[in-house]
């Protein structure tokens, strides 16, 4: 399951991503590692981006970058 | 001595930076890149010390041009001591960065920012514990209000003078030994830091430090790589996630001794973006913020314009009196007071107003919403949310605008925002809308360019994206919390850019000018015209208007100052039809890149794609002015 399949205001964590070296070097910055939690705060209409809380910061991801993050309910 | 700042985006150190140095700060530049940093003077227990401003960064892993240039400027200036400041309010990802730095093995103060937000949040720090824990001195810091800072360069200034060099937390097991075990084969003398980062970084896969290594020792390479295959088999996970984790590990772990969060008191800032980013009220707030934004802009540029244009235009009547009409001297006394008159009346009056409300919407932490709000559309284009940073910017001047597209980390989005933000029509090419189409044909007619405008933009970037297919992973922003900005703040950012329009800009237009006076009073322009004349023939202008046009290369604004000189009349509607001045002013909004943005984009993206983008912008002219004469032909 990626980050695209969950529900607004449900906790998920983290399991691994998908996707090259640059991506993965930026989504750890940003305090997405494998173990921490991730909630969907609000989605963007038409497509748009997501604005995800993780480690106490607010994150905006496109969905393109979002589908490479993969989690698992809590 | 040397001091460097160092903290990650919205941290509050550039507010660290204004308050430390006012007006008096310089920008620096990197050589090999133009990624500016600020660079000031200030005096500390008697020293007068460099202070640097280097840009925001998350981590040292250098993966888009502003943090490889935080890490080259780390590794290979001479750093007397890093002032690192993190906001308490997200100390976990703070301390990440301050691990790395810590690694570096240089003298350093950690400076805890944004304890007032932090006590609005319910949340408190504690310093004295931190500094027992990591061992380099750590301060609590409310840069907008001065408090703490005084202090956080005393000690820097003690830290400096002591050389006392941090302790930085060991990792453990596997990575710890390989870090160890390249650290001993190391030569001191390639990089002024410690041997430890370098050895981190030959871990974590940094090309450019690779490099540099092998290039003096070629044996160090193949025990890297020996270690990240060892490394490799034991885990899952490559080296450079690995350490990622140790820190992160680290970071978790002194956070919990150090931190702790109590009840918040939630105010309406924390409901705001329930309004502002809201799926139908969020774009109605943003179409009206921006149309006050520009509204604003123009109505104090307009009530400045008109009595200063007045007041310039007397002025060459009366010293063209003095001086003679026809003469040399007059000739260029007009040309001087033209050039002189065009930064004056014609650019700063809308240039400051939309800097400083550029500024509030940016310190505010509204230009991050808009790009979440706008990515959508952006994706429609090729483009990502990111992206409408340069393009809102370009609106004020495509320089600054340009610069901004680094940005973003991919080569290619860059590219493409950097070629169609040339398009935008920046304050300057608005002179001309406003000068020309808005007062002889109505504000109607200069709306409907605005629009024609956007469509242009639109499928010339349908057309080039469907040769560079999308491959960059998207969006990738934080989102700051709101905060009320300082005067400080947003005045020094203004200022910076202003003074870049006076310093390099303006001489240029006057040069211009005086230029142009000369080649009319030794009648050298028809020659000109002659060059332009199979343009301007397409386009049904008169010929007289290639000159100014070829002006208009060096400043926009030149196109419309010298038009009248050209014409020989300042009442065009009298030699232009209402047709020609469409077409003549679309063709200005796209057409060539003035010389600054030239200069930029060949630094930024390098020569062979500043060919591109100008040979595009001449096509790109060419075509929409035939459309808009077709099309005024037809109606």
């Amino acid at each position: 399951m990626n980050l695209l399949n969950v529900d607004n205001g449900k906790w998920v964590r983290v399991k691994n991503f998908r996707g090259g070296h640059g991506i993965q070097r930026r989504l750890t910055q940003l305090g997405f590692l494998p173990g921490n939690r991730v909630r969907i705060i609000r989605s963007a209409p038409f497509h748009g981006p997501l604005l995800l809380e993780v480690e106490g910061r607010e994150i905006v991801l496109g969905r393109g970058v979002a589908a490479h993050i993969i989690v698992e309910y809590i | 001595m040397r001091f460097a700042l160092v903290g990650q985006p919205n941290c509050g150190k550039s507010t660290l930076f204004n308050q430390v140095a006012g007006y008096k700060a310089e920008t620096g530049n990197f050589s090999g890149t133009t990624v500016k940093f600020k660079e000031t003077k200030v005096r500390v227990l008697g020293d007068i010390i460099e202070l640097v401003d280097l840009p925001g960064t998350y981590s040292l892993l250098g993966t888009n041009p502003a943090e490889r240039v935080v890490l080259d400027y780390l590794i290979d200036k001479r750093v007397d001591a890093i002032i690192n400041v993190i906001d308490a309010t997200h100390l976990v990802q703070g301390l990440l960065l301050t691990l790395e730095l810590m690694e570096l093995g240089r003298p350093m103060v950690l400076a805890i920012n944004m304890m007032d937000e932090a006590v609005r949040q319910g949340i408190s720090v504690d310093g004295e514990q931190l500094e027992k824990q990591l061992g380099i001195p750590v301060m609590p810091m409310i840069a907008s209000r001065g408090q703490g800072v005084r202090e956080t360069f005393r000690r820097a200034w003690h830290a400096a003078e002591r050389k006392t060099r941090p302790n930085p937390i060991p990792y453990s097991g596997q990575v710890e030994d390989a870090v160890a075990d390249i650290k001993d084969h190391l030569e001191q003398k390639i990089f002024p830091v410690s041997r430890r980062a370098i050895a981190i970084k030959l871990l974590e896969g940094d090309p450019d430090i690779t490099r540099r290594v092998q290039a003096a020792d070629q044996k160090i390479g193949k025990k890297v790589v020996a270690y990240l295959d060892t490394l490799c088999h034991s885990s899952t996970r490559q080296a450079v996630w690995m350490i990622a984790g140790e820190r992160q590990t680290a970071a978790r772990d002194l956070a919990n001794k150090v931190f702790s969060r109590g009840e918040a008191q939630l105010s309406l800032r924390d409901r705001l973006d329930d309004f502002l980013l809201h799926p139908v009220f969020g774009y109605l707030f943003l179409v009206v913020i921006m149309g006050l934004f520009f509204w604003a802009v123009y109505g104090i540029g307009s009530w400045l314009e008109e009595p200063l244009i007045t007041f310039f235009d007397r002025l060459t009547v009366n010293l063209l009196s003095r001086f003679g009409q026809g003469g040399l001297l007059a000739q260029l006394i007009a040309g001087t007071i033209q050039g002189i008159a065009g930064g004056i009346a014609i650019v700063l009056p809308y240039l400051i107003p939309f800097l400083v409300g550029l500024g509030l919407l940016e310190d505010v932490g509204y230009l991050t919403r808009i790009a979440f709000l706008t990515d959508a559309l952006m994706h429609r284009m090729g483009l990502h949310g990111k992206a409408i940073v340069p393009f809102i910017l370009g609106y004020g001047c495509s320089v600054p605008a340009i610069m901004s597209t680094r940005i973003m980390e991919d080569k290619r989005d860059r590219f493409l925002s950097a070629a169609l933000v040339t398009m935008i029509p920046c304050a300057a090419r608005l002179s001309v809308i406003f000068g020309l189409v808005s007062f002889y044909l109505g504000p109607w007619a200069a709306l409907g360019i605005y629009f024609f405008n956007l469509f242009i933009i639109a499928i010339v970037a349908k057309i080039l994206t469907r040769f560079m297919p999308e491959d960059s992973p998207g969006l990738i922003l934080e989102m700051p919390v709101y905060r009320i900005p300082t005067l400080q703040t947003v005045t020094a950012k203004a200022w910076f850019r202003i003074r870049e329009f006076v310093v390099e800009a303006w001489p240029l237009l006057i040069a211009g000018s005086v230029l142009l006076a000369l080649l009319n009073y030794y009648s050298i322009t028809p020659y000109l015209d002659l060059a332009f004349r199979p343009i301007t023939w397409l386009l049904g202008l008169p010929s007289q208007v290639g000159t100014p046009l070829i002006f208009g290369v060096f400043r926009k604004e030149l196109s419309m100052v010298m038009l009248a000189q050209a014409l020989g009349t300042t009442n065009f509607d009298t030699v232009l039809s209402a047709q020609q001045m469409m077409v003549f002013t679309i063709f200005v909004v796209f057409y060539i890149p003035c010389i600054s943005t030239i200069v930029i984009i060949k630094n930024e993206l390098g020569a062979k794609r500043m060919g591109f983008i100008i040979g595009l912008s001449l096509l790109v002219a060419v075509v929409a002015a035939l459309i808009t004469r077709a099309v005024l032909v037809l109606l």
